[in-house]
Protein backbone atom coordinates (compact mmCIF):
# COMPACT_ATOMS: atom_id res chain seq x y z
CA UNK A 1 0.00 0.00 0.00
CA UNK A 2 2.83 2.42 0.96
CA UNK A 3 4.18 2.15 -2.12
CA UNK A 4 0.73 2.54 -3.92
CA UNK A 5 -0.41 5.90 -2.29
CA UNK A 6 2.46 7.58 -3.30
CA UNK A 7 1.00 8.10 -6.84
CA UNK A 8 -1.48 7.41 -8.92
CA UNK A 9 -0.52 5.76 -11.98
CA UNK A 10 -2.08 2.12 -10.73
CA UNK A 11 -5.83 3.69 -11.20
CA UNK A 12 -4.95 4.99 -14.64
CA UNK A 13 -3.31 1.80 -15.82
CA UNK A 14 -6.60 -0.09 -14.90
CA UNK A 15 -8.81 2.33 -16.46
CA UNK A 16 -6.88 1.91 -19.73
CA UNK A 17 -6.93 -1.92 -19.54
CA UNK A 18 -10.80 -1.78 -18.73
CA UNK A 19 -11.38 0.89 -21.62
CA UNK A 20 -9.37 -1.52 -24.11
CA UNK A 21 -10.95 -4.66 -22.79
CA UNK A 22 -14.57 -3.19 -23.53
CA UNK A 23 -13.40 -1.62 -27.05
CA UNK A 24 -12.48 -5.20 -27.97
CA UNK A 25 -15.50 -6.50 -26.91
CA UNK A 26 -17.66 -3.88 -28.69
CA UNK A 27 -15.46 -4.32 -32.55
CA UNK A 28 -16.17 -8.10 -31.72
CA UNK A 29 -19.84 -7.68 -31.20
CA UNK A 30 -20.00 -5.62 -34.34
CA UNK A 31 -17.70 -7.18 -36.39
CA UNK A 32 -18.66 -10.81 -35.36
CA UNK A 33 -15.46 -13.19 -36.67
CA UNK A 34 -17.17 -15.99 -38.75
CA UNK A 35 -14.91 -18.07 -37.35
CA UNK A 36 -16.21 -17.23 -33.89
CA UNK A 37 -19.62 -17.12 -34.59
CA UNK A 38 -19.64 -20.43 -36.51
CA UNK A 39 -17.20 -22.53 -33.80
CA UNK A 40 -19.93 -23.53 -31.22
CA UNK A 41 -18.93 -25.08 -27.36
CA UNK A 42 -20.77 -26.08 -24.63
CA UNK A 43 -23.92 -25.19 -26.23
CA UNK A 44 -23.39 -21.82 -27.41
CA UNK A 45 -20.98 -19.95 -29.79
CA UNK A 46 -17.35 -19.53 -29.54
CA UNK A 47 -17.94 -15.56 -29.80
CA UNK A 48 -19.93 -15.39 -26.48
CA UNK A 49 -17.13 -17.06 -24.33
CA UNK A 50 -14.88 -14.71 -25.51
CA UNK A 51 -17.47 -12.17 -24.19
CA UNK A 52 -17.13 -14.04 -20.86
CA UNK A 53 -13.50 -14.51 -20.35
CA UNK A 54 -13.14 -10.99 -21.30
CA UNK A 55 -15.68 -9.98 -18.51
CA UNK A 56 -14.14 -11.82 -15.61
CA UNK A 57 -10.62 -10.17 -16.54
CA UNK A 58 -12.42 -6.80 -16.45
CA UNK A 59 -14.47 -8.03 -13.09
CA UNK A 60 -10.69 -8.94 -11.61
CA UNK A 61 -9.28 -6.02 -12.51
CA UNK A 62 -12.40 -4.12 -10.43
CA UNK A 63 -12.32 -6.08 -7.43
CA UNK A 64 -8.67 -7.14 -6.87
CA UNK A 65 -7.44 -3.34 -7.56
CA UNK A 66 -10.13 -0.62 -6.94
CA UNK A 67 -12.09 -2.43 -4.31
CA UNK A 68 -8.55 -3.53 -3.32
CA UNK A 69 -9.21 -6.88 -2.37
CA UNK A 70 -5.50 -7.26 -3.55
CA UNK A 71 -4.40 -5.69 -0.57
CA UNK A 72 -6.48 -7.45 1.86
CA UNK A 73 -5.23 -10.74 4.20
CA UNK A 74 -5.44 -13.80 2.52
CA UNK A 75 -8.05 -14.57 4.66
CA UNK A 76 -10.35 -12.21 3.80
CA UNK A 77 -9.55 -12.87 -0.21
CA UNK A 78 -10.67 -16.25 -0.18
CA UNK A 79 -14.01 -15.23 2.30
CA UNK A 80 -15.24 -13.33 -0.58
CA UNK A 81 -13.94 -15.30 -3.89
CA UNK A 82 -14.94 -18.97 -2.97
CA UNK A 83 -18.62 -18.45 -2.30
CA UNK A 84 -19.02 -16.74 -5.31
CA UNK A 85 -16.81 -18.87 -7.66
CA UNK A 86 -18.71 -21.88 -6.57
CA UNK A 87 -22.16 -20.86 -5.52
CA UNK A 88 -22.53 -19.12 -9.11
CA UNK A 89 -21.26 -21.17 -11.45
CA UNK A 90 -23.26 -23.97 -9.94
CA UNK A 91 -26.36 -22.14 -9.76
CA UNK A 92 -25.48 -21.09 -13.74
CA UNK A 93 -24.54 -25.09 -14.55
CA UNK A 94 -28.37 -25.78 -13.30
CA UNK A 95 -30.10 -23.46 -14.71
CA UNK A 96 -28.71 -23.18 -18.24
CA UNK A 97 -29.19 -26.89 -18.23
CA UNK A 98 -32.91 -27.03 -17.28
CA UNK A 99 -33.31 -24.40 -19.69
CA UNK A 100 -31.67 -25.95 -22.44
CA UNK A 101 -33.63 -29.37 -21.85
CA UNK A 102 -37.20 -27.47 -21.43
CA UNK A 103 -36.34 -26.25 -24.87
CA UNK A 104 -35.60 -29.90 -26.24
CA UNK A 105 -38.37 -31.25 -24.72
CA UNK A 106 -40.90 -28.15 -25.60
CA UNK A 107 -42.50 -27.66 -22.07
CA UNK B 1 -29.74 -12.44 39.71
CA UNK B 2 -28.06 -10.50 37.03
CA UNK B 3 -29.48 -8.91 33.87
CA UNK B 4 -26.73 -8.22 31.15
CA UNK B 5 -27.04 -4.89 29.93
CA UNK B 6 -27.90 -4.01 26.42
CA UNK B 7 -25.32 -1.65 25.93
CA UNK B 8 -22.39 -3.07 27.59
CA UNK B 9 -20.82 -4.79 24.45
CA UNK B 10 -17.35 -3.47 25.17
CA UNK B 11 -14.97 -3.87 22.17
CA UNK B 12 -16.35 -6.09 19.52
CA UNK B 13 -13.30 -8.06 19.14
CA UNK B 14 -11.92 -9.29 21.84
CA UNK B 15 -9.85 -12.19 20.82
CA UNK B 16 -6.80 -10.68 20.16
CA UNK B 17 -5.32 -10.38 16.95
CA UNK B 18 -7.35 -9.16 14.12
CA UNK B 19 -7.83 -12.57 11.73
CA UNK B 20 -8.72 -10.17 8.62
CA UNK B 21 -7.14 -6.90 9.81
CA UNK B 22 -10.50 -4.99 8.56
CA UNK B 23 -12.29 -2.61 10.40
CA UNK B 24 -15.97 -4.14 11.12
CA UNK B 25 -17.64 -1.90 9.05
CA UNK B 26 -16.05 -2.98 5.72
CA UNK B 27 -16.18 -6.30 6.33
CA UNK B 28 -20.15 -6.00 6.52
CA UNK B 29 -20.14 -3.69 3.29
CA UNK B 30 -18.24 -7.00 1.87
CA UNK B 31 -21.08 -9.51 3.26
CA UNK B 32 -23.39 -7.37 1.87
CA UNK B 33 -21.48 -7.15 -1.43
CA UNK B 34 -21.59 -11.40 -1.54
CA UNK B 35 -25.29 -11.43 -0.78
CA UNK B 36 -26.01 -8.85 -3.93
CA UNK B 37 -23.78 -10.21 -6.09
CA UNK B 38 -25.78 -13.81 -5.30
CA UNK B 39 -28.71 -11.57 -6.73
CA UNK B 40 -27.33 -10.60 -9.56
CA UNK B 41 -26.14 -13.96 -10.50
CA UNK B 42 -29.47 -15.10 -9.80
CA UNK B 43 -31.39 -12.80 -11.91
CA UNK B 44 -28.96 -13.52 -15.22
CA UNK B 45 -28.76 -17.15 -15.10
CA UNK B 46 -32.93 -16.59 -14.71
CA UNK B 47 -32.51 -14.63 -17.54
CA UNK B 48 -29.67 -17.33 -19.42
CA UNK B 49 -32.81 -20.08 -19.03
CA UNK B 50 -35.69 -18.47 -20.61
CA UNK B 51 -32.94 -17.24 -23.43
CA UNK B 52 -32.03 -21.04 -23.65
CA UNK B 53 -35.35 -21.99 -23.67
CA UNK B 54 -37.06 -19.78 -26.03
CA UNK B 55 -33.90 -19.47 -27.76
CA UNK B 56 -35.55 -19.35 -31.32
CA UNK B 57 -37.96 -16.35 -30.51
CA UNK B 58 -35.07 -14.53 -28.58
CA UNK B 59 -34.30 -10.96 -30.21
CA UNK B 60 -31.26 -10.39 -31.06
CA UNK B 61 -29.53 -7.55 -28.79
CA UNK B 62 -27.83 -5.96 -31.52
CA UNK B 63 -31.00 -5.71 -33.52
CA UNK B 64 -32.69 -3.96 -30.77
CA UNK B 65 -30.11 -1.32 -29.01
CA UNK B 66 -28.96 0.68 -32.08
CA UNK B 67 -29.87 3.76 -31.63
CA UNK B 68 -27.97 6.91 -30.55
CA UNK B 69 -29.08 10.10 -29.09
CA UNK B 70 -29.34 13.19 -31.69
CA UNK B 71 -27.83 10.80 -34.76
CA UNK B 72 -29.94 9.78 -37.15
CA UNK B 73 -29.41 6.00 -38.48
CA UNK B 74 -28.09 2.78 -36.66
CA UNK B 75 -25.15 2.31 -34.50
CA UNK B 76 -25.53 -0.82 -32.66
CA UNK B 77 -23.53 -1.38 -29.14
CA UNK B 78 -21.95 2.30 -29.01
CA UNK B 79 -24.96 3.97 -26.68
CA UNK B 80 -24.20 1.09 -23.83
CA UNK B 81 -20.67 1.39 -24.95
CA UNK B 82 -20.25 5.02 -23.92
CA UNK B 83 -22.66 4.33 -20.74
CA UNK B 84 -19.75 1.51 -19.65
CA UNK B 85 -17.26 4.35 -20.44
CA UNK B 86 -19.33 6.54 -18.30
CA UNK B 87 -19.22 4.23 -15.36
CA UNK B 88 -16.11 3.06 -15.66
CA UNK B 89 -14.57 6.52 -15.58
CA UNK B 90 -16.98 7.01 -12.70
CA UNK B 91 -15.24 4.46 -10.88
CA UNK B 92 -11.72 5.86 -11.16
CA UNK B 93 -12.73 8.90 -9.82
CA UNK B 94 -13.98 6.92 -6.59
CA UNK B 95 -10.71 5.20 -6.52
CA UNK B 96 -9.05 9.16 -6.91
CA UNK B 97 -10.95 9.88 -4.23
CA UNK B 98 -10.38 7.44 -2.22
CA UNK B 99 -6.95 7.53 -1.95
CA UNK B 100 -7.00 10.82 -1.63
CA UNK B 101 -9.07 10.47 1.14
CA UNK B 102 -6.00 7.78 2.86
CA UNK B 103 -3.86 10.94 2.81
CA UNK B 104 -6.33 13.30 4.58
CA UNK B 105 -6.68 15.73 1.59
CA UNK B 106 -10.20 16.83 1.56
CA UNK B 107 -9.99 19.21 -0.78
CA UNK B 108 -9.12 16.40 -3.51
CA UNK B 109 -11.30 14.12 -1.53
CA UNK B 110 -14.34 16.65 -2.82
CA UNK B 111 -13.35 16.89 -6.09
CA UNK B 112 -13.20 13.70 -6.87
CA UNK B 113 -16.42 12.74 -5.24
CA UNK B 114 -18.25 15.77 -7.08
CA UNK B 115 -16.80 14.23 -10.03
CA UNK B 116 -17.84 10.63 -9.42
CA UNK B 117 -21.67 12.09 -8.17
CA UNK B 118 -21.31 13.77 -11.69
CA UNK B 119 -20.61 10.50 -13.82
CA UNK B 120 -23.48 8.68 -11.86
CA UNK B 121 -26.39 11.14 -12.99
CA UNK B 122 -25.31 10.61 -16.13
CA UNK B 123 -25.39 7.01 -16.23
CA UNK B 124 -28.57 7.23 -15.23
CA UNK B 125 -30.12 9.84 -17.41
CA UNK B 126 -28.45 7.69 -20.61
CA UNK B 127 -30.19 4.59 -18.69
CA UNK B 128 -33.08 7.10 -19.02
CA UNK B 129 -32.80 7.78 -22.55
CA UNK B 130 -32.13 3.84 -23.17
CA UNK B 131 -35.52 2.95 -21.54
CA UNK B 132 -37.33 5.82 -23.03
CA UNK B 133 -36.29 4.31 -26.62
CA UNK B 134 -36.75 0.76 -25.59
CA UNK B 135 -40.27 1.38 -24.30
CA UNK B 136 -41.15 3.56 -27.04
CA UNK B 137 -40.16 1.03 -29.61
CA UNK B 138 -38.43 1.29 -33.17
CA UNK B 139 -39.78 -0.29 -36.14
CA UNK B 140 -42.48 -1.87 -34.69
CA UNK B 141 -44.68 -5.84 -35.10
CA UNK B 142 -47.36 -7.82 -35.71
CA UNK B 143 -48.53 -9.88 -32.80
CA UNK B 144 -50.93 -13.01 -33.83
CA UNK B 145 -53.28 -14.76 -31.58
CA UNK B 146 -50.79 -16.95 -30.13
CA UNK B 147 -48.80 -14.29 -28.83
CA UNK B 148 -46.11 -14.88 -31.39
CA UNK B 149 -44.19 -11.71 -32.48
CA UNK B 150 -43.78 -10.97 -36.12
CA UNK B 151 -41.92 -8.15 -38.19
CA UNK B 152 -41.82 -6.97 -41.89
CA UNK B 153 -39.06 -7.41 -43.92
CA UNK B 154 -38.50 -6.05 -47.51
CA UNK B 155 -37.15 -7.56 -50.34
CA UNK B 156 -33.62 -7.77 -48.83
CA UNK B 157 -35.04 -9.50 -45.88
CA UNK B 158 -34.16 -6.64 -43.54
CA UNK B 159 -36.64 -5.69 -40.84
CA UNK B 160 -38.90 -2.88 -42.27
CA UNK B 161 -40.97 -0.23 -39.88
CA UNK B 162 -44.30 -0.69 -40.17
CA UNK B 163 -44.88 2.69 -39.66
CA UNK B 164 -42.78 3.88 -42.85
CA UNK B 165 -45.21 1.08 -44.38
CA UNK B 166 -48.21 3.14 -43.14
CA UNK B 167 -46.92 6.37 -43.59
CA UNK B 168 -47.38 7.22 -40.29
CA UNK B 169 -44.89 9.52 -38.19
CA UNK B 170 -44.00 7.20 -35.63
CA UNK B 171 -43.03 10.11 -33.25
CA UNK B 172 -46.70 11.94 -33.47
CA UNK B 173 -48.81 11.82 -30.37
CA UNK B 174 -51.58 10.00 -31.73
CA UNK B 175 -49.91 7.30 -33.47
CA UNK B 176 -51.71 4.74 -32.38
CA UNK B 177 -54.98 5.68 -33.33
CA UNK B 178 -53.40 6.07 -36.91
CA UNK B 179 -52.15 2.64 -37.14
CA UNK B 180 -55.28 0.64 -38.20
CA UNK B 181 -54.84 -2.67 -38.66
CA UNK B 182 -57.31 -4.21 -41.19
CA UNK B 183 -55.76 -1.27 -43.24
CA UNK B 184 -51.98 -2.66 -42.92
CA UNK B 185 -53.43 -5.89 -44.01
CA UNK B 186 -55.60 -4.50 -47.09
CA UNK B 187 -51.94 -2.79 -47.86
CA UNK B 188 -49.93 -5.51 -47.86
CA UNK B 189 -51.68 -7.84 -49.58
CA UNK B 190 -50.99 -5.13 -52.52
CA UNK B 191 -47.19 -5.03 -52.09
CA UNK B 192 -45.58 -8.13 -53.14
CA UNK B 193 -42.33 -6.95 -52.64
CA UNK B 194 -42.67 -6.74 -49.18
CA UNK B 195 -42.60 -10.54 -46.57
CA UNK B 196 -42.90 -11.38 -43.21
CA UNK B 197 -40.47 -12.95 -40.61
CA UNK B 198 -41.87 -15.19 -38.03
CA UNK B 199 -41.02 -15.32 -34.11
CA UNK B 200 -38.04 -18.14 -35.35
CA UNK B 201 -36.87 -15.81 -37.49
CA UNK B 202 -38.05 -17.80 -41.07
CA UNK B 203 -39.09 -15.32 -44.00
CA UNK B 204 -42.28 -16.52 -44.86
CA UNK B 205 -43.16 -15.20 -49.02
CA UNK B 206 -45.55 -13.27 -49.71
CA UNK B 207 -48.78 -15.50 -50.10
CA UNK B 208 -47.62 -17.34 -46.67
CA UNK B 209 -47.55 -14.13 -44.99
CA UNK B 210 -50.76 -12.97 -46.27
CA UNK B 211 -52.37 -16.40 -45.09
CA UNK B 212 -50.80 -15.84 -41.50
CA UNK B 213 -51.76 -12.45 -41.35
CA UNK B 214 -55.23 -13.67 -42.36
CA UNK B 215 -55.57 -16.56 -40.27
CA UNK B 216 -53.35 -15.73 -36.91
CA UNK B 217 -52.71 -12.21 -37.19
CA UNK B 218 -54.25 -10.06 -34.73
CA UNK B 219 -52.47 -6.55 -33.95
CA UNK B 220 -49.38 -4.08 -33.83
CA UNK B 221 -47.45 -4.31 -31.16
CA UNK B 222 -45.83 -0.96 -31.09
CA UNK B 223 -42.99 -0.73 -28.47
CA UNK B 224 -42.60 -2.39 -25.29
CA UNK B 225 -44.38 -3.13 -22.05
CA UNK B 226 -44.06 -5.74 -19.60
CA UNK B 227 -46.99 -7.63 -21.40
CA UNK B 228 -45.41 -7.78 -24.90
CA UNK B 229 -42.71 -6.00 -26.99
CA UNK B 230 -42.03 -5.68 -30.68
CA UNK B 231 -38.45 -6.65 -30.30
CA UNK B 232 -39.52 -10.68 -29.66
CA UNK B 233 -40.05 -12.67 -26.65
CA UNK B 234 -42.70 -11.22 -24.16
CA UNK B 235 -39.98 -12.28 -21.05
CA UNK B 236 -37.00 -10.44 -22.94
CA UNK B 237 -38.34 -6.74 -22.29
CA UNK B 238 -39.42 -8.00 -18.95
CA UNK B 239 -36.05 -9.29 -17.89
CA UNK B 240 -34.66 -6.05 -19.44
CA UNK B 241 -37.08 -4.13 -17.14
CA UNK B 242 -36.15 -5.90 -14.28
CA UNK B 243 -32.40 -6.15 -14.51
CA UNK B 244 -31.24 -2.71 -15.73
CA UNK B 245 -33.99 -1.25 -13.67
CA UNK B 246 -32.42 -3.10 -10.15
CA UNK B 247 -28.80 -1.80 -11.34
CA UNK B 248 -30.51 1.38 -12.10
CA UNK B 249 -32.03 1.56 -8.70
CA UNK B 250 -28.34 0.86 -7.30
CA UNK B 251 -26.86 3.18 -9.05
CA UNK B 252 -29.69 5.85 -7.87
CA UNK B 253 -28.51 4.50 -4.44
CA UNK B 254 -25.03 4.94 -4.81
CA UNK B 255 -25.03 8.27 -6.02
CA UNK B 256 -27.70 9.41 -2.99
CA UNK B 257 -24.61 7.47 -0.38
CA UNK B 258 -22.21 9.93 -2.14
CA UNK B 259 -24.17 13.06 -1.97
CA UNK B 260 -24.59 12.17 1.92
CA UNK B 261 -20.58 11.29 1.87
CA UNK B 262 -19.90 14.70 0.07
CA UNK B 263 -21.79 16.78 2.73
CA UNK B 264 -20.03 15.24 5.45
CA UNK B 265 -16.90 15.28 3.89
CA UNK B 266 -17.41 19.08 3.44
CA UNK B 267 -18.62 19.34 6.86
CA UNK B 268 -15.37 18.13 7.93
CA UNK B 269 -16.78 15.24 10.03
CA UNK B 270 -14.11 12.62 8.61
CA UNK B 271 -11.40 15.07 9.71
CA UNK B 272 -12.46 14.97 13.59
CA UNK B 273 -12.76 11.11 12.63
CA UNK B 274 -9.12 11.25 11.78
CA UNK B 275 -9.93 9.05 9.22
CA UNK B 276 -11.80 8.58 5.95
CA UNK B 277 -12.64 5.18 6.13
CA UNK B 278 -16.46 5.86 4.88
CA UNK B 279 -15.13 7.06 1.59
CA UNK B 280 -13.54 3.50 1.38
CA UNK B 281 -17.08 1.79 2.11
CA UNK B 282 -19.13 3.61 -0.20
CA UNK B 283 -16.10 3.34 -2.96
CA UNK B 284 -16.56 -0.23 -2.61
CA UNK B 285 -20.32 -0.34 -3.03
CA UNK B 286 -19.88 1.89 -5.64
CA UNK B 287 -17.80 -0.32 -7.45
CA UNK B 288 -19.44 -3.07 -7.51
CA UNK B 289 -22.40 -1.50 -8.92
CA UNK B 290 -19.72 -0.60 -11.67
CA UNK B 291 -18.51 -4.44 -11.60
CA UNK B 292 -22.72 -5.52 -11.87
CA UNK B 293 -22.73 -3.29 -14.81
CA UNK B 294 -19.99 -4.71 -16.53
CA UNK B 295 -21.90 -8.18 -16.62
CA UNK B 296 -25.14 -6.60 -17.53
CA UNK B 297 -23.52 -5.18 -20.49
CA UNK B 298 -22.09 -8.50 -21.70
CA UNK B 299 -25.20 -10.56 -21.29
CA UNK B 300 -27.51 -8.42 -22.22
CA UNK B 301 -25.87 -6.54 -24.76
CA UNK B 302 -23.10 -8.36 -26.19
CA UNK B 303 -24.10 -12.22 -26.01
Amino acid sequence: MSSKSNNNWWIWKVFWILLIVTAVEVVLGIIKPQYLVETKLLGTILLNHVFIILTIIKAAYIVMVFMHLGDERPALQWTIILPAIILIPYLLFILLTEGGYTHFMRI
Amino acid sequence: MRVASNTDFGPAWKGGDKPFAASYGKLMMWFFLITDALTFSGFLAAYGFSRFKYEQSWPVPDEVFTHFPFIKGEFPLFFVALMTFILIMSSVTMVLAVNYGHKMKKKQVILWLSLTIIGGITFLGSQAWEWGHFIHGDKGAIITDEKEIIHLVNDEKEISSVYKFMGVDSYSKDRFSQMNYEQFVEKFKSQNKYKLKSSKKVVLDHNDAVTLLESKGKDFVLGANLVNNEYGHALFADYFFFITGFHGFHVFSGVVLLIILLINVIANTYERRGHYEMVEKIGLYWHFVDLVWVFVFTFFYLV
